[in-house]
């Protein structure tokens, strides 16, 4: 069965992108020969600079895309059926597939680990992709090169699914450098803009740095512990604890360095702060990949990582602590550059790199569990955003800029609705999925007792009012208020057909109800079983016992920030909106929260009066009859923190200054001097010019004169005479 | 008494003329043409002062040869000058130089 | 002997000073004129060694037939030689440092060669009581016949050359074609017109 879960996505991209792409181009197609090129380009003539929409037709079969996506839900089912069966009862499973790589001491076999942490990536990977499988058939149904996408996405997937049940680090490289080579490609599908070419690049190299972090991670495991597997290495490292490794000459203790080396692959995969600056870039890809690839799955790889390496993380507070920084960092950075950026699907990328550090954080307290609960229920609700975000790109004819949207809701009530539910989610509002996974790793930064868990508790806090802005923020800038799309565009706005529509139904049921559903297993009472040997906790980690027991203020802390970023949103956003549905539409917004909360809470009354003191001023500002007009005002009045913050704290140029141009100029320094000028110049290319030179110089000797050649001759008659006379010419 | 030296340095001091005239009269090929005809002159002087000297006739049998050869060389040269001369209008050494590599 | 020496000095000066005039002389006309003294005094010193035939030969093959070809031509083809004794001096020192060179060593050689051992039984010593003539033309048509003929055919192909090279066939020159002539028939030849009475032609 796990043979099938793994190999199937390869199967299927095997064939689809060997067979689909060009050898069976007509097969079982009536190939549209003469087209009606010329009346679709004329209706989609005016949006050239599209982003993600439509881009001439697809003319080849059908069946290479009907292949990968069947094949996914196959691999879908089977996950869920594993998955179902570790809830019941947790246990390990090792499947050897092949030898792998037999040299010396190294000895690392091909086989799948399968414990609760592979079963849930499982789980996630397999249902995100096939979701986005399926929404790419109709997302992507214009595009030429179909079945090259179809088989990129299944190879990615195949490749995370390498990475998630890999059973040592050799192994676990391979499809970590698989997700990186497929996020290039995809991230540079559309490889004719070179924009794209860019970001696919710029996402490569940034991770090749965390990469060579992960590399030596492993070298260094494998001169520690003699060897990469995981069972070794997880034997072998409690003997290593307060041992140091001498390194030059610094002797840094040994479980923090290898921590640290393998977190730093981490950091480069899961883009966090420092790491980070490819994920917004690689939005340049389709939108289906942002979902699948830059959202639910490989970002992730990066905490899976420190989840299942933490046999080595447990037994290092440094490391943790560091983990713990950068995750705290990275969500409160990204956080803030989410609230200015005004590119839809950047905002959701900021998202991510925030929820991404909210993950780490969790990892970095030791609550290796709320972490992976966080992954698992991000993966839905921010698959959903992206998925809808693909949807109103869709129905805007690929426009991507906010500021051009606005008062879509009710043209495309589906999407909204489902944007809606997203949103919710991801701002953690009570019951839905986010609430349980996000509350929690907040409450456990605030009882970790690591050193800087109080600095990821007050950053963590002021993320999630971020995050709950900057989501509401798209929400209502993209669907409410007065259309600023020209006639053109609004006239084409249309919902999406059931076939994106139904992986965003199945998405947004797993936002709502995943988290209360699951958390009894993932963070709950049974959390201990369910979990098992796959996480390692230190005998003094009790952090999923203590983090039930903050305070009260710390429970309500990441409810108040999501509810004052919600107002501060509708504050900027709603204020004196002129749309009767959306006055409406919150009234009843406000009507189904507050009757949803309480019936989720048994009538609890502090919940139904926090819900309704939450919709009071929010009712009372959407229908105070004043335009808004406060973000301008509040972007003119801190022009310098509104310019820090839509330019990314000026990380690119950070980098662009410290180390690309640089290299760039060391680069090209080597390349013309040391290459061409000192290489070629002496080597090859000296000596053909001289060669060159000399001849040019031979060739002025035939002059074509005839009494140069008479010269010639007599001046060699007088030296022959010569050398007879005096040379001794016997 | 004139012996054989006095042949041979008057053969000798003819050649270096010939040299001369074709350093000299580099343009003329008219001219470069009779300082041939000059060093092969005292060519046959040499041949025909050792032949006496030696009293072997071989040696203006060969300068018999020479004749016969300076002439068909005068002959073929001057032709070639009158044809080249019908082309070009010119003579100039200096324009011929189609052989320039 | 005290003719035959003064003889071989006037000869050898003759012949000296007009080859120095035959590269210097600004006319080509003059320059052939001095070349054909110059050979001349050539063939009085032949005839002073003694080998008459060739001074007889040089008289006439040289100064008859190759010195007027030379002058035939430099008269013929209308020269601007003063033109081309433009930039005379500037491969001067050249020519002189080489010429020089030559003329010394040959002067060096002079000193102090000797003949060699071999070279003292002659491959075809000299008959006594035969006129130069004779004698040559007996080894020339039996022992060096071969040799004899080969000089004819680097003649004949000389003459062949010249003629190939410098033969020009000239427009608007009438010239007899036989097989023409012989291969016309009435048809090419006559023509026939039928003249009304009083009308003429």
């Amino acid at each position: 069965m796990y043979q099938a879960i793994v190999f199937l996505p390869l199967l299927g991209a095997l064939v689809a992108g060997l067979f689909g792409t060009a050898l069976f181009k007509n097969f079982g197609h009536d190939r549209d020969v003469y087209g009606d090129h010329t009346a679709h380009a004329h209706v989609h003539g005016d949006h050239d600079h599209s982003h993600d929409d439509h881009r001439g037709h697809y003319h080849g079969p059908m069946w290479p895309m009907y292949l990968t996506t069947g094949l996914l839900f196959v691999a879908c089912l089977l996950s869920w059926i594993s998955f179902l069966g570790f809830l019941n009862e947790p246990h390990l499973i090792k499947i050897p597939v092949l030898k792998f790589i037999s040299s010396g001491a190294l000895q690392a076999d091909w086989a799948l680990r399968i414990d609760t942490l592979t079963a849930v990536m499982l789980v996630v990977v397999t249902t995100v992709s096939s979701l986005v499988h399926m929404y790419s058939l109709g997302y992507m149904a214009h595009d030429e090169y179909q079945p090259r996408f179809f088989a990129y996405l299944s190879l990615f997937t195949f490749a995370m699914l390498m990475l998630v049940t890999s059973d040592n680090l050799v192994q676990m490289f391979f499809g970590w450098e698989g997700v990186g080579l497929a996020s290039y490609l995809l991230i540079g599908f559309w490889y004719t803009r070179p924009s794209a070419n860019a970001a696919a690049i710029k996402a490569f190299i940034v991770n090749r740095v965390g990469d060579f972090g992960f590399a030596l991670g492993i070298f260094g495991c494998f001169y520690i512990f003699q060897s990469v597997e995981l069972d070794a290495i997880f034997g072998g490292a409690a003997a290593q604890v307060g041992k140091t490794t001498p390194f030059l000459s610094w002797a840094p203790d040994t479980i923090t360095i290898l921590c640290l080396l393998l977190f730093m692959g981490a950091m480069g995969k899961s883009a966090q702060f420092l790491l980070h600056t490819w994920l917004p870039d690689a939005m340049e890809g389709p939108t289906p990949v942002s979902a699948l690839i830059h959202a639910a799955t490989m970002v992730t790889a990066g905490v899976f990582l420190v989840a299942r390496m933490s046999p080595l993380f447990e037994l290092s507070d440094v490391a943790r602590d560091v983990v713990i920084i950068i995750g705290a960092v990275t969500a409160f950075f990204a956080a803030t550059v989410g609230l200015v950026q005004n590119d839809i699907k950047r905002v959701i990328a900021y998202s991510t790199c925030s929820q991404l550090g909210y993950m780490f954080v969790a990892m970095g307290v030791g609550a290796y569990g709320v972490g992976m609960f966080h992954l698992f229920t991000h993966a839905f609700f921010k698959a959903l955003l992206f998925l809808g975000a693909g949807s109103v790109i869709h129905a805007m004819s690929g426009e991507q800029d906010m500021r051009k949207m606005g008062g879509l809701a009710p043209h495309i009530r589906m999407t909204w609705a489902l944007m809606l539910i997203g949103t919710l989610a991801l701002t953690g509002f009570p019951l839905t999925a986010g609430y349980f996974s996000k509350d929690a790793i907040i409450e456990s930064a605030f009882a970790s007792h690591a050193g800087p868990h109080m600095f990821a508790f007050a950053l963590l806090v002021i993320a999630a009012f971020c995050t709950s802005f900057y989501s509401w923020r798209l929400a209502f800038m993209t669907f409410n208020g007065s259309p600023r799309a020209d006639q053109h565009t609004m006239e084409h706005v249309h919902e999406s057909g059931q076939v994106m529509l139904v992986p965003l139904y199945v998405l947004a049921l797993g936002a709502l109800i995943a988290g209360y559903v699951f958390a009894p297993y993932f963070i709950g009472h049974a959390e201990k079983e369910f979990w098992g040997e796959s996480i390692f906790r230190g005998a003094e980690n009790h952090i999923v016992h203590e983090m039930h027991d903050v305070p009260a203020w710390v429970k309500y802390s990441p409810f108040v920030a999501m509810a004052l970023g919600f107002l501060v949103a509708v504050m900027f956003y709603l204020r004196g909106t002129t749309v009767p549905a959306v006055k409406w539409g919150v009234i009843a917004a406000a009507a189904f929260a507050t009757s949803y909360v309480g019936i989720a809470t048994s009538f609890d009354p502090l919940s139904v009066l926090a819900t309704v003191a939450v919709f009071v001023p929010v009712i009372f500002v959407v229908f105070a009859n004043r335009d808004g007009g406060l973000p301008a005002k509040l972007a003119a009045m801190h022009w310098p923190i509104y310019q820090f913050l839509l330019n990314k704290w000026y990380f690119d140029e950070l980098y662009d200054f410290a180390l690309v141009n640089p290299a760039k100029s060391l680069g090209r320094f080597l390349w013309k001097k040391g290459d061409g000028a000192v290489i070629d110049g002496f080597g090859p290319d000296g000596v053909s010019a001289r060669i060159g030179d000399l001849t040019a110089q031979t060739v002025k000797l035939q002059t074509g004169y005839v009494y140069h050649y008479a010269f010639a001759m007599l001046i060699g008659v007088a030296a022959l005479v010569s050398w007879f006379s005096f040379g001794g010419g016997h | 008494m004139i012996g054989l030296t006095h042949y041979l340095t008057v053969a000798a001091i003819i050649f270096t003329i010939g040299i001369f005239g074709i350093f000299l009269n580099r343009k003329n090929v008219i001219i470069i043409m009779m300082s041939i005809e000059l060093m092969l002159l005292a060519v046959n002087i040499n041949l025909v002062a050792f032949s006496t000297q030696l009293q072997d006739l071989v040696g203006q049998v060969f300068a018999l040869l020479v004749l016969t050869v300076a002439a068909g060389e005068a002959a073929i040269g001057l032709a070639i000058l009158v044809t080249y001369f019908r082309n070009r209008g010119t003579i100039e050494v200096e324009d011929i130089n189609m052989m320039k590599g | 002997m005290l003719a035959a020496t003064l003889f071989f000095y006037l000869f050898a000066a003759l012949a000296i000073a007009s080859a120095v005039m035959v590269i210097l002389s600004r006319n080509p006309v003059h320059s052939v004129l001095f070349l054909i003294l110059c050979f001349f005094n050539a063939a009085g010193l032949f005839i002073l060694m003694g080998a008459e035939f060739l001074a007889m030969i040089l008289v006439v093959v040289y100064v008859g037939a190759v010195a007027v070809l030379f002058l035939f031509v430099v008269m013929m083809l209308d020269v601007d030689f003063v033109k081309l004794r433009e930039g005379l001096a500037s491969y001067l020192p050249v020519g002189a440092v080489i010429g020089l060179i030559v003329l010394a060593e040959l002067a060096l050689v002079f000193g102090t060669w000797s003949l060699a051992p071999e070279s003292l039984k002659p491959a075809a010593p000299t008959p006594s009581g035969l006129t130069n003539t004779q004698a040559l033309g007996e080894i020339l048509y039996t022992k060096y016949f071969y040799w004899f003929q080969a000089a004819g055919m680097v003649l004949l192909v000389a003459m062949i050359g010249a003629i190939v090279l410098t033969l020009r066939h000239k427009e608007g020159v009438k010239r007899q074609n036989v097989a023409a002539q012989v291969a016309r028939t009435p048809a090419t030849a006559i023509e026939i017109r039928k003249v009304e009475p009083g009308q003429g032609i």
